[in-house]
Formats: structure tokens, sequence, C-alpha cells
């Protein structure tokens, strides 16, 4: 019998390589975080390579966040009541890096000063090796100022900065670009959008070895599905050779899938939907697994027992890679 | 593999006698090619012309169909890698596998077969139960598959032995009306298993260890050489990598090499120590490429999850789910709960509902028939203006559900808020946000204020 002849894809492009942390030229990390540089769709070692495994970020709060399902309080505990705390046990958890969200900064929410956020931001790195990505508060003015502060306060610590959009990219992206740091760009679930973005961060001079892209999540039940073949469209674009899409991607699948009804409701709901202590995770981990399977490069995930699972699922998935 | 214009062109009889309705047999052919009509409109078609074609437009990947009546299913028949390309057809089964000696099978099987949840107007159910021959005589093994299916009538089922004796006893125990999925001939035990299924006309998995595609091939070529056709792949990969490498060379030699040999669709066992690892390993199954999912847990979070996941990646994506357009109460709202009015498209209508929902906020939903377009498209489309709102809040009995009359509409159609309040006098217009993730501060700081 003549052996099966197994079908290869040639393909021509891959993945811009993108490290965040740095232990030198002001950069405190211990450890840093290299994302990308497939030369093949997720995990098919058989046709090409994914030099760098996805790293999982744990999102830290700089504030207690009392809107969270009562099963992600539950599961930090006090903990959240200190981003530096609470960040030393992400680690133990088992996170690569750090996602820190300065909450407090924004104007319904405290309206913190940029001090105090670059004051939080000297704490967590001071308080774990690993490095860190900087979500600002998510108000627009409030993002520029605050993240130019932590930007040039932190110079060296290639930090990852976001979010920047459409209409909200041009400080971030000068910030980041005096100050040796990555951004995250986020587009609405489309490809040409995407692309658009990476353009105009681009143009600005920032190397594109500094961009990661959200291609904005969408969780199980909510949407998942056209991230998941925007991105498979990205990644495909990306390894035929369109340079614009091949910027490593990152998804919020923990924010995502905790933000929906079926990783908050107790009780009320259908018995078949199951209870909250399995079924919040369970959609956190279902959302990530099909997220990484379509080219996630970063899980920025909530709960510590997804984060177990899905390195689990990382060590069974590049096995033999 | 489907064949050019040009090469049905050379299998029709090409003497132009415009009798099939087209001017002449290539045109014919052309739209033969395009599957725009049938080869019985040409009279004089060849019986080898047929052979040929009918051989060439043989689904790459053959349907096999598990279980008989109400609740059997088809999987298989996919013709894409990606979901963009074109939709996946047919969903893959979820399976829950029970021991032939456990104590509390019937249970099991009552629990599989009762199983149900509603998603976006949608009942979505569980498929089979797989029934796993816990070793001994026959006789035990079918007196466990009859029982299972006594405690679950319908219910399509996946017949799990290496003793091909004890398939035969379960089948010939009544089982084989039901047309159960037999798992699994593999080199060892083939002959005794495509008899067994040839016998009772049951589909059969062929199953190898690790991956191993050259000795699935082997193992297909024997199977049907004894008369087995309707087949299923096992292709026994144990790690979430050897699965995906697997699933993925196999859908590509059907799709890309017309591999007809391995041109059949896919079991994934998903089961794992803990619900979670199953979970992931499911997960990835519905992605990619499996055809029966097959848990050893039923653990409800799980299942909701799998079975939310399956219809999302099996969704249309050229025609997206709509939702009814209608008013919908998110939480139980009241005379002083917001009214927001939104489009039908299910996204749109699924960021706003879980936007206020997740921040608790009661709230009036008016969906618009937009024909399923968002906001911005749907305006752009003329299928979400200020006259379709006014006949939406019309129709809905909103004005007698609330005490105020204030209606907030999505920010990106601002500049239809004029127009919107010559069509409603008695209402005050808000403009709302763009994004739905901003609604939340919307109402607290803006809408009550």
């Amino acid at each position: 019998m003549t052996p099966v002849e197994i079908p290869v894809e040639k393909w021509s492009g891959a993945v811009r390589e993108v490290t965040l942390g740095s232990s030198y030229g002001g950069g405190t990390r211990g450890s840093t975080v290299s994302v990308g540089g497939e030369t093949a769709l997720p995990f098919l070692g058989f046709e090409g390579a994914m030099p760098h495994r996805p790293a999982i970020a744990v999102e830290v709060q700089d504030m207690h966040p009392a809107d969270w399902s009562a099963e992600l309080q539950a599961a930090w505990g006090d903990a959240m009541d200190d981003a530096a705390t609470w960040a030393q046990k992400a680690v133990e958890a088992g996170a690569d890096l750090i996602a820190l969200k300065l909450r407090s900064c924004h104007p319904d929410q405290g309206d913190g000063s940029c001090e105090d956020a670059v004051r939080t931001v000297e704490r967590v790195l001071a308080a774990v090796p690993v490095p860190l990505i900087v979500y600002g508060p998510g108000s627009a003015d409030k993002d520029n100022e605050v993240l130019v502060a932590v930007a040039e306060k932190t110079k060296g610590e290639q930090l990852a900065l976001g979010l920047c959009e459409d209409k909200n990219y041009r400080t971030i992206v000068a910030a980041a670009l005096g100050n040796g740091h990555a951004v995250i760009a986020q587009t609405p679930i489309d490809v040409n959008l995407a692309k658009q973005l990476n353009i105009l961060i681009s143009d600005m001079g920032l190397p594109l070895e500094r961009v990661l892209m959200d291609p904005n999540t969408g969780a199980l039940g909510y949407g998942l599905e056209y991230t998941y073949s925007v991105m498979e469209r990205l990644r495909l674009a990306a390894l035929m050779g369109d340079s614009m899409t091949q910027q490593p991607m990152i998804c919020t699948a923990g924010e995502e899938a905790w933000r929906q009804k079926e990783g908050r409701a107790e009780g009320d709901v259908p018995e078949a939907w199951g209870a909250l202590a399995e079924r919040g995770v369970a959609w956190e981990i279902s959302t990530a697994t099909t997220l990484l399977e379509s080219g996630a490069d970063i899980l920025v995930l909530r709960h510590p027992a997804s984060v177990s699972a899905m390195r689990d699922a990382l060590d069974d998935l590049t096995k033999g890679a | 593999m489907a064949l050019s214009g040009l090469q049905i062109y050379k299998l029709l009889p090409q003497t132009n006698c415009k009798e099939c309705g087209f001017p002449t047999c290539l045109a014919f052919a052309m739209k033969l090619a395009q599957k725009g009509t049938e080869l019985d409109k040409c009279p004089y078609v060849s019986d080898d012309a047929r052979t040929a074609l009918d051989a060439a437009s043989a689904p790459p990947i053959k349907l096999a169909t598990i279980g008989a009546g109400d609740r059997a299913f088809g999987v298989g028949n996919e013709t894409v890698m990606y979901r963009h390309e074109k939709t996946f057809v047919h969903q893959p089964g979820l399976v829950v596998r029970v021991k032939s000696d456990a104590a509390d099978l019937a249970d099991v099987a009552a629990r599989v077969a009762g199983y149900s949840v509603e998603r976006v107007g949608m009942t979505l159910t569980l498929d089979g139960l797989a029934v796993e021959d816990a070793g001994g005589r026959a006789a035990a093994y079918a007196a466990a598959v009859a029982a299972a299916r006594a405690a679950a009538p319908g219910l399509p089922l996946v017949l799990m032995s290496a003793d091909a004796a004890a398939i035969d006893a379960a089948l010939a125990g009544g089982a084989a009306a039901e047309k159960p999925l037999i798992h699994a001939a593999t080199a060892a035990n083939w002959q005794a298993m495509a008899e067994v299924a040839k016998k009772h006309a049951c589909p059969l998995v062929i199953k190898v260890a690790d991956g191993d595609l050259d000795g699935l091939l082997e193992l297909s070529g024997q199977v049907r050489g004894a008369g087995v056709e309707d087949l299923v792949l096992d292709p026994g990969a144990t790690t979430l990598a050897g699965e995906l490498a697997a699933a993925t060379q196999l859908r590509r030699l059907a799709l890309k090499k017309g591999a007809r040999e391995l041109g059949y669709p896919l079991v994934a066992v998903a089961a794992a120590p803990t619900w979670q690892a199953e979970l992931v390993r499911a997960t990835q199954a519905v992605g990619k490429y499996a055809g029966v999912i097959i848990l050893d847990h039923f653990e409800p979070a799980m299942l909701y999850s799998l079975l939310t996941l399956r219809q999302n990646i099996y969704t249309d994506p050229q025609k997206p789910i709509q939702m009814e357009p209608k008013l919908y109460e998110i939480g139980s709202p009241t005379a002083d709960s917001p009214v927001l009015i939104t489009t039908n498209f299910s996204l749109t209508y699924f960021s706003v509902a879980g936007e206020v929902e997740g921040a608790g906020i009661p709230t009036w939903l008016l969906v618009a028939d937009s024909d399923g377009q968002s906001v911005l498209t749907g305006w752009a489309a003329g299928k979400f203006d200020a006259e379709k709102i006014a006949k939406t809040v019309k129709g809905s009995g909103i004005e007698n559900m609330v005490g105020h009359k204030k209606l907030v509409i999505p920010g990106h159609v601002a500049g239809l808020s004029g127009e919107v309040e010559e069509e409603l006098p008695e209402w005050k217009i808000m403009v709302g946000p763009r994004d739905a993730v901003d609604i939340p501060n919307y109402i607290k700081n803006v809408w009550g204020a």
C-alpha cells in the first residue's frame, strides 16, 4: 500500500514577532514574552513553525471590580483590593503576563490622577517579574493622559499599551514610540479595518514589531463566530504575505466571557445551564480555545481555573511541535 | 473531485441538439459544472458518461446517518476548510459515553435524551449515547444496550466494543433497527466487524492509533472490500496537536486531493479525566472537523457551552441569524425603565441586550426589522430609517408599558433624531452611544439625568 501523501500548504508569509518586557535599557523584567513568528496555521506543526507558544495574560484591575462575577470575586478574594497583590497571585496561577487595567482613572470610576496610575504601574512592576500590558480606563481623553504618563515613567519596560482605536491612536502610538513600548490596535471584527489601523500606526513610524492587534473578541454565544472567522481570514492573509495583517493577535476572552449572563447569573436560569461555578469557567475556556485555534497569540483571561486549563491545553497543542 | 465544464463537455454527445434547453452542449456542460442543472436533461447521455459524472459529483466527504427516526442525524458532506468560504453543513453529533456495567446507565441514558437548552429561539439537544463495552460476555453487553434503549427510546446510539460478537449480540437484540454507529473496526478485528456492520446495515467506524493515516487508508480499503460503504474515521490521536493535525489532513485529503478512500466524516473521542480538559478537546473538535464527538462527562455547563459553540460555528456566515422584530424585555422592566431601539441583526441585538443585562439594567428593547442588518448597514440600506423606527414604536404597544416617553436611538443614527421626532411627536428622542459597551454608562449618567 502506498503511504498517504500528507497535503501541506506552502505559505509565503509569516506573522511578525513581538516581544514584550525587557531587562535592559530601563527594563526591569525578569522574563520577557515573545509571540508571533508563525509560518503556518495555528498548531499545525507538520506544516510550519510556531516558534513561540501563545501566551496567557491575566487581567488585573487597579480597583476592586465590584461588578465582576461573584465567581471571580471568590476566586481572587482579597487580592483584588490591591493590584500588586492581585498580580502576584495571577503569576502564581500561571500568568505569563499581567494585563493591568487602570480603571480607577475613568471619570465615572473616581477619575484617578495620572500620578496614581503611574504609582500603580510601578508597584505592579515591582511586585512581579513578568511583562505588563497596560490598558487605559477606556475613556478616550483619559486614556491618552494616563497612558502617556505611564509610558514616560516606564521607559524601556517594553509594555503593551492599549487600546489604540481608529479615532484615538496618535497620542498613544507617539508615547509608545518615544519610550520603547508596544501598542494594542483594536478594530471592530473586520479584516480591512484591522489592516487600515495597522497602516495608520505604521505610518507614524512605530515599527510593526511593536504592534499587537485585537480583532475585538465576541464571547461564546455572543458573536464568537464572527471573531473566529475574521481571525482565520486575517491569519490566512498573513500567511499569504499580506504585510498589514501579519501582527500577532491578542484576545480578551476572559472579559467577554465573564461579562455575559452565563458568567454571572446564579439561580433563576435553566437547570440545563449548570451551576455558575462551572458555567463561567466553561464559557471562558471554550471561548479561549476557539480563539486559540483561529490564531490568538495572547489570551487575556480572568479566572485562575481557566488559566490552568488553557496552560494544559497549550502543553498539549504544542506537543511534538 | 468536481469536473470542470470542459471535462464534462468531453463526456457529452456534442451534437448541440438543444433538447436539454441549452443552445449548445458546451453551455449545458458549463451549467452542469456550476450545479445549475441536472444531467437527466440530456436524453442522449451514455451510461459511461453518467457513471463518470456521478462519481465526480459524489460529495467528497460521504454522508453517514446515525440512528433512525426523528432523532437520527447525518454527518459529513462538508465542502470547505473554513466557515467563511461556505457554511459548515452538518453539525457534529454530541454523544455522551457510558460504560456497559455502570450502575447508573439507564439514568445517564435518560438524562442525555432529556437534556435540552434554549438559545436564540432554538432548542438545542444532545444527539446520542455511546455504550462502551466494559468487557465480559457478549450477552451482558447486549443487555446493557437493551437497557439503554429502554431508558432512552429513539436516542441514536454508538456501540463501542472491540468484540464483534458483543456488537452482533446487541444489534441482534433489536438495536439494529435503530442503525447505531459501530465503534470500531481495527486492524485486529476488521473482518468480523465488517461482517457485523454489513449484516445489520449499520455505519462503521474504522479506527487506528496515533493519527496513523496510512493504517487508516489500508483499513478503509479492507472494510470497503468487504462490502461496508458507510464509514466514519477515528484517527485515534491522543494529543490536541495530534487530533488537529489528523483532522486537518483528512479534511484536506478529501476536499483537495479527492481521496475517496478517506472521504468520510470523523469521530473525535474527546473524553478526558476532567470536564475542563474534555471541553477543550471537544471545542477543538467542533471547529476542526469532527462529525461525532464523544464525551464522558454529563456536566451541564460543559454541554451548554458546546451546544452554543456548535450553533455559533455552524451558522451560515453569509446569512446572519436574525432576531424576531418585537419588543424584548431585558430583566424585568417597569414603567420607569429605559426604552432602547436597535436592529434585528442577532449580533447587534445580543451586544445591546448583553450590555444592559450585564449591567443589571432592566430595559425595554425594541428590535426593528432591518432584514438582519446592523445599525449602520441597515441605515445605509434604508432598512433602519425614521419611518421604520416610528413604525416599530407604534406597533409595539410600548407607550402603554412605560410612564415616560423617552426613546433612545443608536448613536450611529444620531442624524435621524429630527426625523424621528417628526414621526413620533409625543416622544422625546434621545441619542444613545455608538457602541453597545457604553450603554450602561449612558443610562446611568445621561438617560436618568
